[in-house]
């Protein structure tokens, strides 16, 4: 394989960690962000405790990504970071309040204790979440380098395209955390959860919406992508498949509803219906959707507006170093994690002897 | 302006590296031995099956769970510090240090995460054997983590397997040498069994506190999981401590050939000579460029560093200024702190060797007091060793070859002095109440039935018991009774 194949590879493996991230932190931080709705103590803890054997496995695919970053596209990871900086910054400092709080929520000795570790861990996972926002936003709107260093100011990052972007995600993770609650929990807190799933699905959709139709205006190069003849027939099914998925969203929200209520007993342990599981299929398609958009308008490039991962990639024997190791292991990786979201499979029944 | 007061952007770079390298590493220096305990423990439990040792488990489980989240999350910053602060540096070594730290991840970290869960939460699905696997899984996850961060550190300190291209980056030539490079191998053994002890002078001032304090319980029997504790880490601290006080005697002897201005700041030696003495204490003047109020022993300087009375041992006056370690002071007592530190683990594990030979280890309060006051000196040595190493690798990152001042981010001093005042109000509050939580479980003493992580099976969904799985209170059931 040659060097630009090589990464090219590479590029596809980095862009598949981060979607991992964002779809798998995505629900677990999404929780965070529903937190304020969540009412009673029995329930928050139930949605806590169906993420608490997974969270760290979830965020360890942001360490991929930077760490691969810095392997295989140094350039990208040498100019991107110092140009989020305060985003990055407040993002991981967000995520140190989150991640403690897991555990010290379970230590907490008072009800006192108790409120401000649940503040810990919602604000944290909102602060993340909008900051992580950003950052996209940011990045897409492009990143002044000059002589393999960045060449900007400390608050580029700031703009009202980055703060809409801020303020999607954080729906889109409300939206994915609703949904993975109508999955693994049920009785009240899964009533509640439909119910939130609605209203940040419309968000969501809403900020799609936003966000793809002010996209091509950002640069020539994105505008190219969508409208010019023929690349539009190849972007085309995009926008197509949002409304269908959407449709089937609110569609499996209701059946999923019809079922709670027609059920008399708990669900037997260890099943969940189809019908609690369809919602979360449907909004990680959505996200695999935005996704795509974002790839078909960033194409090649790795540090917009003008930085493409051939530039940015690391020499072929340091990518060939780790992709030989990578593609034994991301397959282990997932296998075992598949194992472990198995083994912790079903609805998690809520109060089972907590403190 | 009230920016203009502040220190330079670098300077502030570097000290937020340090605030935040410092308080993540004191976490991995007690979860990489931790986790072997935890191995160990349940395997001995399975190997006996003596309830005193799944209670011992389960006491240091929890501790295990806390310390581990802070370090998580205090080590994702690490990995973006890198890029964020360092953004030159980043740059230049990516193609030999980033493939480095992608297997760490891709090696260690998914392994640790992708286990713990089953690990924490997982006795009463997976039962015995799988779920020991998974501690097994988490602790080697643990060890890969340092083998491969420990690799990228010392090749910073002893480049090895590179070129250098016309743009200045470093290119990759040969991967063995790059992970093996010069001062690896016994930076790995001295920083685990480093880790080995901390967690051991934990482990031992935990059971030591819990003897001091037990109250016979109605039976009138002695609080076994306390002895179990105290007795596993002074073994430790007795075999581990000399074999430590070994690793970095080689240590040493790698750095006086590697970097020679760093072993004088040590030493505080300025002057080149024969038979140079060993200064016990002093205060090394970078001005005077002397070390005043020097307690010296003759010759053994010399002795110690090359193994001979009359060795020549070159002082830092033979560097050129700018290649000279930038706090000599700060090197040279560092050392004597890490090596004080050590001498005390040594004489502590002797005499509970003597103690056990008179039968009395449990039984000698002044020396069970000794062991509580010794419980953070592992953490202590640790970090002490590290400032040793990193302020005498300054003034280079990529040692000779890069130096700090040109590996820095172009961040505005402002927006890094932000960071920083930031960085250290979220950790000391966060670690501060974790510590404080930890605290609280050392307190409890470590009883019969000990509960797990969430009060034992607070994540079981009713009923689902996979074929060889049992609940816990069966796997009681089926051992020996009390």
């Amino acid at each position: 394989m040659d060097a630009e194949t090589v990464a090219t590879i590479w590029a596809f493996i980095i862009a598949a960690a981060v979607f991992l991230y964002v779809c798998m932190d995505g629900f677990d931080l999404g929780l965070g962000v529903l937190f304020p709705w969540i009412s009673g103590k029995d329930e928050r803890d139930t949605a806590v405790n169906t993420v608490a054997p997974v969270w760290d496995g979830n965020e360890t695919w942001l360490v991929l990504g930077g760490a691969g970053l810095y392997g295989v596209f140094p350039l990208a990871y040498a100019t991107i970071l110092p140009a989020l900086y305060m985003p990055l910054i407040l993002m991981l400092l967000a995520l140190i309040f989150r991640g403690v709080s897991f555990e010290m929520r379970f230590r907490s000795e008072t009800p006192g204790q108790l409120l401000w570790w649940d503040r810990a861990f919602s604000l944290g996972s909102i602060v993340a979440a909008f900051f992580q926002g950003i950052a996209l936003g940011a990045l897409v709107q492009g990143i002044r380098v000059e002589d393999r260093a960045y060449a900007g100011g400390w608050w580029d990052w700031l703009s009202p395209f980055s703060l809409l972007t801020g303020v999607a995600l954080l729906a889109g993770y409300g939206l994915l955390g609703a949904c993975w609650l109508v999955w693994k929990t049920e009785g009240g807190l899964q009533e509640q959860a439909r119910r939130l799933a609605r209203v940040f699905a419309l968000l969501t959709l809403g900020f799609i919406a936003v966000v793809s139709a002010i996209m091509p205006f950002l640069m020539p190069e994105f505008r190219a992508r969508w409208f010019d003849f023929p690349a539009i027939l190849a972007a085309l099914p995009v926008p197509v498949l949002v409304v269908f998925l959407a449709w089937r969203l609110f569609r499996a929200l209701d059946e999923s509803g019809r079922v709670a209520l027609a059920r008399t007993e708990p669900t037997p342990v260890g099943q969940t219906a189809w019908a609690d599981k369809l919602p979360f299929a449907c909004a990680l398609g959505l996200f695999f959707l935005s996704y795509t958009g974002l790839g078909i308008s960033m194409w090649p490039l790795i540090v917009p507006p003008e930085i493409t991962i051939w530039d940015a990639a690391a020499p072929r024997s340091s990518q060939m170093f780790v992709l030989v190791g990578a593609a034994v292991l991301i397959p282990t990786i997932l296998a075992y994690t598949g194992y472990t979201y198995w083994l912790f499979r079903g609805k998690i029944q809520p109060g089972k002897g907590y403190h | 302006m009230l920016w203009d007061a502040l220190p330079s952007a670098l300077d502030l770079a570097r000290f937020q590296f340090a605030f935040t390298v410092t308080f993540h590493f004191l976490f991995p220096a007690f979860t990489i031995g931790l986790a072997s305990y935890l191995a160990v423990l349940e395997g001995l439990w399975l190997w006996t099956g003596r309830e005193a040792y799944l209670d011992v488990f389960r006491y240091w489980l929890k501790v295990f769970a806390v310390a581990f989240a802070m370090g998580v999350v205090s080590g994702l910053v690490m990995s973006y510090q890198f890029g964020t602060n360092w953004s030159v540096f980043a740059d230049r070594t990516g193609p030999v240090l980033g493939p480095v730290m992608a297997y760490e991840v891709l090696t260690a970290f998914f392994l640790e995460a992708g286990f713990l869960g089953i690990m924490l939460f997982g006795l009463g699905r997976v039962g015995k054997w799988p779920h020991f696997a998974a501690t097994c899984l988490v602790a080697v996850g643990t060890l890969i983590s340092g083998f491969w961060i420990l690799s990228a550190n010392s090749w910073m300190h002893t480049p090895a397997g590179y070129s250098i291209a016309p743009d200045g980056r470093f290119m990759p030539e040969d991967w063995w040498a790059i992970v093996f490079n010069p001062s690896f191998p016994f930076r790995y053994l001295h920083t685990i069994t480093g880790a080995f002890l901390t967690t051991a002078m934990i482990v031992g001032a935990v059971g030591a506190w819990h003897i001091l304090r037990e109250r016979r319980d109605v039976l009138g029997r002695k609080n076994e999981r306390a002895r179990i504790m105290f007795s596993m880490a002074m073994w430790m601290a007795a075999a581990v401590a000399p074999a430590q006080a070994f690793f970095g005697d080689m240590q040493g002897l790698w750095a006086l050939e590697h970097q020679p201005q760093k072993v004088a700041a040590m030493e505080g030696h300025w002057e080149t000579q024969r038979g140079a003495p060993l200064i016990l204490f002093g205060m090394p003047d970078m001005e005077r460029e002397e070390t005043k109020l020097a307690l010296e022993i003759p010759y053994l300087g010399s002795m110690i560093l090359r193994h001979d009375w009359n060795a020549e041992i070159k002082g830092l006056k033979d560097f050129p200024p700018d290649q000279r370690p930038t706090n000599v002071p700060l090197v040279f007592w560092s050392f004597r702190i890490m090596v004080g530190i050590g001498l005390l683990m040594i004489a502590l594990g002797a005499v509970s060797l003597w103690l056990r030979w008179r039968r009395a280890l449990y039984d000698t309060p002044w020396f069970l007091r000794w062991a509580v006051a010794m419980g953070p000196s592992g953490l202590f040595a640790v970090t002490f060793g590290w400032i040793t190493t990193e302020a005498g690798r300054q003034p280079f990152t990529v040692y000779g070859l890069v130096r700090t001042a040109d590996s820095v981010s172009p961040i505005a001093a402002p927006a890094v002095a932000t960071s920083l005042a930031m960085f250290v109000v979220v950790y000391f509050v966060v670690f501060g109440a974790g510590t404080w939580y930890l605290f609280r479980l050392f307190g409890h003493p470590p009883e019969a039935h000990e509960e797990g992580p969430r009060g034992g099976e607070a994540l079981r969904t009713a009923g689902i018991t996979p074929a060889p799985a049992v609940a816990p209170d069966a796997m009681r059931d089926a051992r020996p009774a009390e």
